[in-house]
């Protein structure tokens, strides 16, 4: 609670200067217009001018919030100038993604860790590939899966699902290795096979790095499915969104796109931490 | 049929290889840890070349790697001129500017715990958040060319940076710090020779997690809007003519830089830290 105010104070300075910001940046394009028609301007017409120019270059956050305003709340969800609509395309293709990655990855961790071999080997690919910059492969995704008919949800959910696919991986082995020795041994003196070790120890003790990786798995697994519906042209998404309006110069929709955005991520990680919180009380893990 | 059956042959092969030599005796070898995961990463080459030929999957879905190689080898002029754009100009000066001033922020802020606190929930939220969909704007501001790149580069790895170094400097013991008080050590001093040593392992946990930021920054920026080099801007012009094998190209070249970046980062870590109980281990 005590942090409340000092984090209201920074979101309360961020806010100043975007203010500051849209004044200065905005303001060239209002000189312009006031040269063309002979006019001067004062300094309090500038400054009520770049607060509500139709296509400012950094709008200013009241404009944002009504943009955001207009789009949630201001058309039917199922029209196509709502940004609930978008953000829900966006949403279900990473949710999908979300679950093939999360599933995949835990299974892949449950194999290396029971098997030396898949270990040794698997395991440095699993972390120099995240290394990768592999959202440069989304374009090709999308458009190769295209020409074999496949369109839709499916193509980006594969992108969300590759992106949150290794940071589970990575986690979730070191999850599963999170008993000490001491307790596998224990286990061991009361000889426990493998898979009741792995139900009543490891799976258990995995936990909170399965949260962790899951709310990394959310976020990258959203920036995948965005991505995907940047290079195609897509028609509806948030990515479609971003795109459009950054080819028609409306600034106003990009950034409240951009926000929806932020929500949408902010949601599911907040819901995944809710959820976190709840498991480990439950379990007497909280720490 | 011939090449699925010799695929098959050869994956068998190299699996048993592989059990054998991580149960065997020389399992913890250095010589095996390489063996293992090269061979491995020899077998998936090998299945895929051998699925596609056999297969007869067309060009226009999943050229084989041999098709690959032969087309980084005959374009390596464009290759190198694309890599200059995003690499060098685009993503380095991005990283370069975006994590030195995420670090100066850091020590600025320092100074004052309430700043602290209001900043972390801050900026641990905004690393959260698709930083990548900012590329549209700031193409808008910044122009085609690589300045907006590097815009992009610094705004994606300048939180994560922070973060961990506001985390880093926090991270010395409080007897340390008390010895430093002992020595009436001032403010400048216990700074540069506690804190920040103290906070290099923060620091560089942030820097390497910047790495691969920077390069897919530096990408996806170029796909709204870039002169007519770059990788991102050929992955997506490439993808449009269906010349897949020079998208896999530019992604090899993307896959080897992204590790090699991270790589050279990694290795000042170690120069850096090495008193580090982490770096100490494997020595």
């Amino acid at each position: 609670m005590r942090s409340v105010i000092p984090i209201l104070t920074v979101v309360a300075a961020i806010l100043v200067v975007w203010y500051g910001a849209s004044v200065w940046m905005n303001s060239q394009w209002t000189l312009d217009q006031a040269a063309r028609n002979n006019q001067t301007v004062t300094f309090s017409q500038i400054l009520t001018d770049t607060m509500a120019q139709k296509r400012p270059k950094l709008p200013a956050p009241h404009q944002v919030a009504e943009g955001l305003w207009q789009g949630v709340f201001g058309q039917a969800i199922t029209s196509k100038r709502s940004l609930v609509y978008h953000a829900w395309v966006t949403l279900s293709a990473t949710l999908l993604g979300f679950a093939i990655g999360t599933g995949l990855g835990v299974l892949l961790a449950v194999g290396i860790v029971h098997n030396r071999a898949m270990d040794m080997s698997v395991m440095p690919w699993a972390i120099a590939s995240q290394t990768i910059p592999i959202l440069a492969i989304a374009p090709m995704v999308i458009v190769v899966m295209a020409s074999v008919g496949i369109t839709g949800l499916l193509p980006k959910s594969i992108i969300s699902a590759y992106l949150s696919f290794f940071p589970v991986v990575v986690g979730m082995v070191k999850g599963f290795r999170s008993p000490d020795g001491m307790q596998l041994d224990l286990l061991k003196t009361y000889s426990a096979s493998r898979s009741q070790t792995f139900w009543k120890l490891r799976f258990p003790a995995s936990m909170p790095y399965f949260f962790t990786s899951l709310k990394i798995a959310a976020a990258a697994a959203l920036v995948g499915a965005i991505v995907g519906e940047m290079p195609t042209g897509a028609v509806a998404g948030l990515g479609a969104r971003l795109l459009s309006g950054s080819y028609y110069g409306q600034t106003v929709m990009i950034w409240a796109a951009l926000f929806m955005a932020a929500i949408v991520a902010a949601v599911l990680v907040g819901a995944i931490g809710a959820l976190q919180a709840v498991t480990l009380r439950r379990m007497g893990m909280r720490q | 049929m011939i090449w699925i059956v010799s695929v098959l042959v050869f994956w068998a092969a190299a699996w048993a290889v592989n059990i054998r030599l991580s149960n065997g005796r020389w399992a913890k070898s250095r010589a095996v840890g390489l063996i293992v995961p090269a061979l491995f990463g020899l077998t998936l080459l090998v299945v895929w070349e051998g699925l596609v030929r056999g297969l007869n999957v067309p060009l226009v879905i999943l050229p084989p790697p041999t098709e690959i190689a032969v087309k980084i080898a005959g374009s390596l002029p464009i290759l190198w001129v694309d890599f200059v754009q995003t690499f060098i100009k685009g993503a380095l000066s991005g990283y370069v500017i975006g994590c030195a001033a995420a670090v100066i922020v850091a020590i600025l802020v320092d100074r004052s715990p309430f700043l602290q606190r209001g900043l972390l929930p801050v900026g641990n939220f905004v690393a959260a958040l698709p930083i990548v969909g900012t590329a549209p704007i700031l193409v808008m501001w910044f122009g085609f060319d690589w300045q907006s790149k590097a815009a992009v580069v610094v705004v994606m790895v300048f939180f994560p940076v922070l973060v961990n170094t506001v985390e880093g400097l926090a991270a010395s013991e409080k007897m340390q710090r008390d010895l430093m008080a002992t020595y009436s050590a001032s403010y400048w001093q216990s700074l540069w020779k506690l804190r920040l040593p103290a906070a290099m392992p923060f620091v560089f946990n942030g820097l390497k997690i910047a790495t691969t930021l920077a390069l897919i920054g530096a990408i996806v920026a170029e796909f709204f809007g870039s002169p007519v080099k770059g990788m991102g801007f050929r992955i997506s012009t490439e993808v449009g003519r269906m010349g897949l094998d020079m998208v896999w190209a530019e992604i090899t070249v993307a896959a080897l830089a992204g590790s090699a970046f991270y790589g050279i980062v990694a290795m000042i870590e170690r120069a850096v830290t090495f008193w580090h109980p982490s770096q100490r281990a494997r020595g």
